[in-house]
Parts: C-alpha cells; sequence; structure tokens
C-alpha cells in the first residue's frame, strides 16, 4: 500500500525526532521510519552534553541556534528532559595548554563568538572544586550543561506523534527511490511517498546518500561511556579535558558519568558493540589522576552507541547536491546530541521556505567532492 | 536476627562496626557477621533513604552494600572477615572516595 | 592483596566453581589443558556446596548427605592442575574471549580458547508489598548464612512460597535447632492438571523419595498453610506482621523474619554482556541461552554448563560441566589422553539426571499474582520503581525494558536487572499483550558487576589519596 505524506525522515535519532517536531509545528504530516526504536543508538546513550564550547567554527552558528531551543525545552516538549545548564568547563592541564585555551577564545572573540571564556586556576577550582590542584585554568562556556538523551529523544519522539507525524518503529526503510518526482521509501509492508526526503540515519546515512549518488567519507564508530553508583552531589559542570580523552558529568541523581570518545568496535549490521575495556582503562585512570576524590567511586555500567564519524569530523546537514527534494542531516561524529534541537528546526525552515538564516554553509555534502 | 549454632568453634574474628566491637568467626561473611551482631545495621538507600538489610546473602542483590575498611559499596555478603576490620554501615549515598 | 591470575592466556577459563564449573575445569584440567577457575567466593562449592571446606555444620546428616558429595569432585577439581581463584569476580566477558575480572583490589585481563560459564541460577524474583523491607530475605539467603555460618533464625519465623528448597531449607533450619512459626505454601493447587502426565518419570528419580521425606520431616514440626493467594510483608523500617489470603480469608501474623523462595532461574547476566543469544523458555518462565548438545552458545568458544543453561539441578550440573570440559578438550587437544567417562556416556548420564524436571517445573510453577505484582509493589529493589511506574510509562509509550530506561531508571542499580528483569517483561509482556520473547529483556553490558574506579585503573586506593575528600 502507498501512503502519501508531507515529508519522508529516515531516522529516529534526535535529529530525526528533532526535525520531524519542527516540521509538523509547521504544519507538515511527515512520516518517520526507524529500523529499531527511536533513541536505539547514539541519540539515547550519548554522553548527554549540551554543549557549544570547544566546537569547530563551521558548526558554532547551529550550536547557538540549538542553545536558545534548550533553554526554551520544556515548553517545546512538555518535558524538562533533564536539562540543566551548569556550564561546561574545558580544563588545561598544563600552561601549553592553557595558551592554547587563551588563543582559542581569542580567535573566537575575533570572529564575533563570545560564549567561551577563558579562566585561571582560581576561577577554575571555584567551579570544580574537585579537579587536581595542578591544572592552571580553562575555558567555560556558562550557558551549556547536559541533558538525559534516551529522555530527550523519546521527548520529541512522542511530541512529533501528538502532532500529527507518523511514527513507524521496528521497521527498515528501504528502497529510497525518486519516481515521477516524488521520493519513495518501503518500510515494512508499505510503500511511502513524499516530496521531500531527509536522511537522518545515523550510523546507517552514509549508505543511503551514497546509494543516491552522494558518497560521503564516513565510518561507523561506537563511543564508550560508563556510569558510576549514585554518590553525593560534588561538581555542578561538565569537565572535558583539552588534551586528554575525558569528559565528566554529574547527573542531578549522584551518578556520574565517565566518557570521551574512547571508541568501542561497532556491528552495525547487529546494532551490537563490544568494549574495549583496555581503553575504558585508560580512561579510568585519567579520573583516577585528575579527581582522586572518584577513586573509589563504583562503575556500575558501560556502553557505546553506534554513530557515524566524517573524515572532518564535521556533520552533512542542508540540501543535497544532486537531488531536488532530499536533505542529509547526519555525521555528527560523537557531538551531534546538543545540536539535534536547532537542527531540526533548522531543517524544517530550509524544508518549508526554502533558505535559512542559519549559516551553515561549512556542513554542505559537496565539501569533500570539491576538497 | 540470626543466632549462632552452639557447636561452631571456629576461631573468633575481632571487628569493629561503626566503631563497636563485634566478635565474628574466621569464613564468616560481613554481611552474615552483621546479622548475627545483634546490632542495628540497616543501612538506607541512595534513592529515597529506604532502610535495608541483606536480601540474597549470594551477591546477586546489592542490598548488603557496606563501607570496608574504607572502601565503600562493598558486597558485604561476598567479603570475609578478617581481623580488626572496620565495617561502617552506609546511610543514603555514599561519600566518594572514602 | 591475593595474587591474580599467573597467565595472561589460557585453553579454558571456567567461570564459578559450584558443581558445573568444577567438574568442567575438572575435565579439562585433567586432560592437560591451561586450565583456569575463577569464582567470586571465598571457597568452592557454589551455593549448593557452599563452604564445604568451612562450615562449621560439620555433622554429616545436618546439612545432608548431597551437600557432602561435593568433597569429592572439589578434591578432583584442586588434583586436577586447574589454577583455582575464589575472591575473583568475572565482570567481563566478549566475543574476543576476553575475561575481565577483578580480585585483591585490582583488575586483570586474560584470555582463553575456550569459555565455560558456570555461573548458575539465583532465586526468582518475588515482588510482594514490603519484599525490600529489613528482615524479609530470600530462603537461598537464609541457606547461606546456615551453610557457612551455622546461622539460624531468631525470633518469629515465617517461610513463605514454594519449591523443593523451600522444604529443604525448613528441615534444615529445624535439624540445627531454629524455630519455624509458619510456612505458606504458594503452589497452585490447579498445576497438577498439568504435571501428572510427567509424574510417572518423577516417580524413578531420587527427587520424588527425597521430596517426600523432606515435607514429612517439617510436617511434623511446623503448620504448614497450603493454598496461598496472596502475600504481603508489612512493618514500619523492618517487617513486622506477614499478612496472607488462603482460602479466601485474608490473615495476619506477626514476624521478625519472613523468607522467601519460589524457585530458581538462570543467572544469565555474564552471557548475555557477551552476547549470547537467549530465549524465553514458558515452561520455566526464564530465559535461558540457546545451546547446542554439547553446551555451545551462538558465540564461538563460549559454552554454559550447570543451572546457567536451564534449571536441572546439581547431578545435572555435574554432568553437564564434565560434557562442557570434554568438548573443550575435543576441539583443543584431540589426542589428549582421557581418564574420564566418553561423550556418549556423559550423554546418557545427562538425560538420566535431567528426568523428572519437567515434572518440577510444572507443578511448581509460580502462579501470575506471585510473579506480576501490582500497584505500589517495588519491582526495582535498586532503583526503587514499582509496578505502577512501569504500567504507567507503558502507557506512554515505552514498548520494552530498553525503551523503559528513557521514563524510569528500572534496571540501571549495581544489581543490573537480577533482582527485576524477568518481572519486568512479564509486567510489560502483559501490559502490551504481546509475548516474553517479543517484549525481551535489559541489553546487558560488561562490568556486570561493579567495580570501583580504582580497581579498574588497576591502581593501588592508598589511604592518603581516598582521603583527600572533597567536602
Amino acid at each position: 500500500m502507498t501512503v502519501r505524506r508531507d515529508a519522508i525522515i529516515v531516522g529516529g535519532g534526535i535529529h530525526g525526532c528533532s526535525t520531524a517536531l519542527h516540521l509538523a509545528l509547521r504544519g507538515f504530516r511527515p512520516v518517520l521510519i526507524e529500523k529499531d526504536y527511536a533513541g536505539r543508538h547514539a541519540s539515547g546513550v550519548n554522553a548527554g552534553g549540551v554543549r557549544q564550547l570547544a566546537r569547530h567554527v563551521a558548526e558554532i552558528p547551529l550550536s547557538i541556534r540549538s542553545m536558545d531551543v534548550w533553554e526554551g525545552i520544556e515548553d517545546l516538549l512538555g518535558d524538562s528532559c533533564g536539562f540543566e545548564n551548569a556550564g561546561q568547563v574545558l580544563v588545561a592541564e598544563d600552561a601549553a595548554e592553557l595558551d592554547a585555551c587563551r588563543t582559542r577564545v581569542a580567535d573566537l572573540n575575533l570572529r564575533g563568538f563570545d560564549h567561551e571564556e577563558l579562566i585561571d586556576a582560581a576561577e577554575l577550582r571555584r567551579l570544580v572544586p574537585a579537579v587536581a590542584e595542578t591544572c592552571p585554568g580553562g575555558i567555560v562556556s556558562r550557558r551549556d550543561g547536559a541533558a538525559e538523551p534516551a529522555r530527550t529523544t523519546t521527548a520529541f519522539r512522542r511530541r512529533a506523534e501528538s502532532l500529527g507525524c507518523l511514527i513507524r518503529e521496528g521497521v527498515a526503510a528501504s528502497n529510497v527511490r525518486r519516481e515521477g518526482g516524488q521520493w519513495r521509501v518501503d518500510a515494512g509492508a508499505e510503500t511511502y511517498e513524499a516530496p521531500v526526503l531527509v536522511n537522518a540515519a545515523g550510523a546507517w546515512a552514509g549508505r543511503i546518500a551514497a546509494a543516491l549518488g552522494e558518497p560521503v567519507p564516513v565510518e561507523t564508530v561506537a563511543p564508550m561511556l560508563m556510569i558510576t553508583s549514585r554518590v553525593p552531589a560534588f561538581i555542578r559542570p561538565v569537565v572535558i579535558l583539552r588534551g586528554r580523552k575525558l569528559s565528566f558529568k554529574q547527573f542531578a541523581n549522584g551518578t556520574v558519568l565517565i566518557g570521551g570518545g574512547h571508541l568501542a568496535t561497532p556491528y552495525p549490521d547487529t546494532g551490537e558493540t563490544v568494549l574495549d575495556w583496555r581503553k575504558l582503562q585508560e580512561s579510568a585512570r585519567t579520573v583516577f589522576d585528575l579527581f582522586p576524590v572518584m577513586r573509589g567511586a563504583t562503575i556500575v555500567r558501560a556502553w557505546a552507541g553506534i554513530e557515524a564519524r566524517t573524515r572532518d569530523d564535521l556533520p552533512v546537514f542542508g540540501p543535497s547536491a544532486r537531488h531536488e527534494g532530499l536533505f542529509h542531516q547526519f555525521g555528527f561524529s560523537l557531538h551531534g546530541f546538543q545540536l539535534g534541537p536547532g537542527a531540526g528546526a533548522v531543517m524544517a525552515e530550509m524544508i518549508a521556505t526554502g533558505h535559512t538564516n542559519t549559516p551553515i554553509d561549512g556542513l554542505r555534502i559537496d565539501r569533500f567532492a570539491r576538497a | 536476627m540470626f543466632k549462632r549454632l552452639q557447636a561452631d568453634t571456629r576461631k573468633p574474628v575481632g571487628i569493629f562496626v561503626d566503631g563497636t566491637a563485634v566478635t565474628a568467626r574466621e569464613g564468616d561473611t560481613v554481611s552474615a557477621a552483621l546479622l548475627a551482631s545483634g546490632l542495628d545495621v540497616r543501612r538506607t538507600t541512595a534513592v529515597s533513604g529506604a532502610p535495608r538489610l541483606p536480601y540474597c546473602m549470594m551477591g546477586v542483590c546489592f542490598d548488603c552494600l557496606v563501607t570496608v575498611d574504607g572502601t565503600g559499596n562493598r558486597q558485604g555478603c561476598l567479603i570475609t572477615v578478617r581481623e580488626g576490620m572496620r565495617i561502617e554501615i552506609q546511610k543514603g549515598k555514599r561519600e566518594i572516595g572514602r | 592483596m591475593s595474587a591474580g591470575p599467573t597467565r595472561s592466556e589460557y585453553d579454558v577459563v571456567v567461570v564459578g566453581a559450584g558443581p558445573a564449573g568444577l567438574a568442567a575445569a575438572a575435565t579439562a584440567a585433567g586432560a592437560g589443558l591451561s586450565t583456569l577457575l575463577l569464582d567470586e567466593n571465598a571457597g568452592p562449592g557454589g551455593q549448593v556446596w557452599r563452604a564445604i571446606d568451612t562450615t562449621p555444620v560439620r555433622a554429616p546428616d545436618l546439612l545432608g548427605r548431597d551437600y557432602w558429595a561435593g568433597a569429592g569432585l572439589v578434591a578432583e577439581a584442586r588434583a586436577s592442575g586447574a589454577e583455582i581463584l575464589q575472591g575473583a569476580t568475572v565482570w567481563g566477558l566478549d566475543r574476543n574471549l576476553e575475561v575481565a575480572v577483578s580480585i585483591g583490589g585490582g583488575s586483570r585481563f586474560v584470555t582463553a580458547r575456550r569459555v565455560v560459564l558456570a555461573t548458575g541460577a539465583l532465586e526468582r524474583p518475588f515482588p510482594i508489598p514490603g519484599w525490600t523491607l529489613p528482615g524479609v530475605l530470600t530462603a537461598g539467603a537464609a541457606q547461606t548464612l546456615l551453610k557457612s555460618s551455622g546461622l539460624v533464625p531468631e525470633g518469629r519465623t515465617v517461610l513463605a512460597g514454594q519449591g523443593p528448597l523451600l522444604w529443604l531449607l525448613a528441615a534444615q533450619i529445624l535439624r540445627l535447632g531454629g524455630g519455624i512459626d509458619l510456612i505458606l505454601d504458594t503452589a497452585e493447587r490447579a498445576n497438577w492438571r498439568q504435571a501428572w502426565r510427567y509424574a510417572p518419570g518423577f516417580l524413578f528419580t531420587p527427587y520424588f523419595a527425597k521430596g517426600l521425606a523432606l515435607m514429612r520431616e517439617v510436617r511434623a514440626k511446623v503448620r504448614v498453610v497450603s493454598g496461598v493467594t496472596a502475600l504481603s510483608a508489612e512493618g514500619d523500617g523492618r517487617v513486622e506482621r506477614v499478612a496472607y489470603t488462603a482460602g479466601g480469608r485474608r490473615e495476619t501474623v506477626p514476624v521478625d523474619t519472613l523468607l522467601l523462595h519460589q524457585g530458581v532461574v538462570p543467572n544469565v547476566n555474564l552471557a548475555m554482556a557477551a552476547g549470547v543469544k537467549h530465549a524465553w523458555d514458558p515452561i520455566q518462565l526464564c530465559w535461558a541461552p540457546v545451546l547446542d548438545e554439547t553446551l555451545a552458545t551462538s558465540v564461538p568458544g563460549i559454552a554454559i554448563a550447570g543451572d546457567g543453561a536451564g534449571i536441572g539441578g546439581a547431578p545435572a550440573a555435574v554432568v553437564r560441566g564434565r560434557i562442557a570440559g570434554l568438548a573443550a578438550v575435543e576441539a583443543l587437544a584431540p589426542t589428549a589422553v582421557r581418564r574420564g567417562p566418553s561423550m556418549e556416556t556423559l550423554r546418557v548420564a545427562r538425560d538420566r539426571a535431567e528426568r523428572g524436571r519437567r515434572f518440577l517445573d510444572l507443578l511448581f510453577r509460580p502462579s501470575r499474582a506471585f510473579r506480576i505484582p501490582d500497584g505500589d509493589t517495588v519491582v526495582c529493589r535498586c532503583e526503587e520503581v514499582t509496578a505502577r511506574d512501569i504500567r504507567d510509562a507503558v502507557a506512554i509509550g515505552a514498548t520494552g525494558p530498553n525503551q523503559l530506561k528513557a521514563y524510569r531508571r528500572a534496571g540501571m542499580g549495581p544489581c543490573q536487572g537480577r533482582l527485576c528483569g524477568l518481572t519486568v517483561t512479564e509486567l510489560m509482556a502483559e501490559a502490551r499483550g504481546m509475548t516474553p520473547e517479543e517484549i525481551g529483556y535489559y541489553r546487558l553490558r560488561p562490568p556486570v558487576k561493579p567495580i570501583t574506579l580504582a580497581e579498574l585503573a588497576d591502581m593501588p586506593q592508598s589511604e592518603s589519596a581516598v582521603r583527600a575528600v572533597v567536602r
């Protein structure tokens, strides 16, 4: 049976769900197709960082736009998503790293961005009292924070559905094609047809793009995370390191999340991952060094979410360079969660109006062809 | 809650429970020693502060969590008592790092 | 600080030193394979032969002949050349057969050419109102205290539930001079209708005579109320009363200790974390690994023996352990000299040891009322999530145990679903009108037992460092 909709979104991560919601808010009646369930992979199991801090300049405007959506997320979704904005702090472990921080902030200021702020040792200690005393300072982005990823993605999904988006979970999108000026996608017994197709399929999006003649240098990765049992509150902002791979955050319930980008082995065909405990041991040693207070904390769970990483670590975001009505929204390369809410808004804006005022030129899909 | 067999001839082992001296027996787990101590050894949960005592005694339920010699969240039912061991009953969220 | 494994690679790593693990390790090491046996308890024996080296309960008939039968296998395993490490908690295993173990405060990684999981069983969750109150324990917990420390309950004691272990525990408590005030038998009489067909097979097993004798021994001394259909523990800060319904009448009795039991189920956490495929067993009402006839799992190189392969009891566990051990020998050292029985002999022995099991499974199938709770009864003890919380989450869109995590923290505490997973699966299946197989189970990952950061870092957790605490 063929079902006509206004747009077809492939992928039920935070990006697909956010685009679905924002299209629905603009009066569209999209269908979202998700092979597992919304938030099954990276969007549901990432570190939950809501971070403008330390981003590539090409995605800073999108990140800032997204921050505005985050700050109104409860009004938008009817769910706080566990969002807290106690700031994010990038820690320099020595003088050389602090110098690099200083250069970075000066460069951003020249470009007109003022969300990152250089801090000295005293301010670092004020913000993060538990950090090792040898650290000379860093950068803070005070509006940043964190949210609960599965809850957030699920909240977008539910709100989109309540506004008329059709959600198809547990069926894979297949046979993506353009016929007679319409996009057609098979899912289960149905064929969906729409003038607009959004490729937001995360780790699986590269295959769709390639099949439509727009190959992108993208690999499948699975960053690992681990979380402790509940401990008393001792750290408010999210902490990331400039040098070593570590991010560190305490949720309101007391659990502490330890991440930083060490990778598991992904098996995208089955959706499984195999963790690399020797790398997690490195993370544990870094925490051991920098947060002595955490040495006796208990690690309760560890996991990895499968996602796509591009060659230049920047997402592919915007209209196709080849096909009318096709839009890409993938390859967020381990830092797409904060961008999700804003990217959905920008994507819906582009689909509905044909343009957006948010500068996203550096994220075009044809940048790889030009290079 | 639990009483010892008269014929138990195992060697006594002295431990401290929140500073109180308790005589356990060689081979007792921490949880067994606590349940036989006659003391109020209820911990409280980190979630709601509800009181708990060991439930499964075989390492699966985590209701026996105690601080042993300064390390918190240890499964008392899997650790054997040693002379001079210091045991603290956990109340709510345990202080990290101790 | 105890020493870790002496090597970084072994032919065979066996996890769990109960009947199956001891048999597997003895068989593999006995044929000359380098074999490491890891067990998290202080001594070998698993649950059934717990503390067999150290129990203060020395008089042979107090714990019974089946208990002391373990001594021979423990001796065989020790003499086999297997390296046996106690106090060694295995918290990770993956498809590359890398085993992560925490021992003596540090983490070690060893690789194996074959892994035999003999992680046994745990008691089925018994989620009744008040089951989290201090003074409510499992019957298995009381039996552990009895075997390893010679402890018996003091004060007013009630046993509630059903199954062979409940009666065995009652007999053992009585033999040691403990008192039991009341047994509340929750066995459903209607179960006989399904079970009787399998009764002839059961009559010829040793369980039959033993079971009858135990029940007689206990009934002679303790009041037993049969046909209990509802049960709750009540009290302020600890259990003070147990309320029950039998024959349509509700009664309340004062109690100091309430011991619960309604059978055992496979302990699946490590196997599932390693990616082993499991299926729902609609008779035993639990997840069990999908195995071939040599007990090999869906993950090449990993076998599962003992009750972890599906509940079969101790004699079956021993035979299964030997089968898994012998399969490793046949795969890794096909020319090794074998002293033990052949695979064919073991298969026959296994069939014999498992005979009568179906009868017990059906007769002691726990009723819905004690598996799928209602209202504010706690389901997840760690995160204190109730049955109502889960039904509410289903009503607003949670479709399975993993999706539930977006709404509630059920299964996310330190026990990692061991005490709530089956309840969550069955409760969500009922609420959604689907089968447990369709609903599925928590996606499990290492560490399957929590480890401290210092342990993972494999760094000493020195006193001075530890005391550097943020106030």
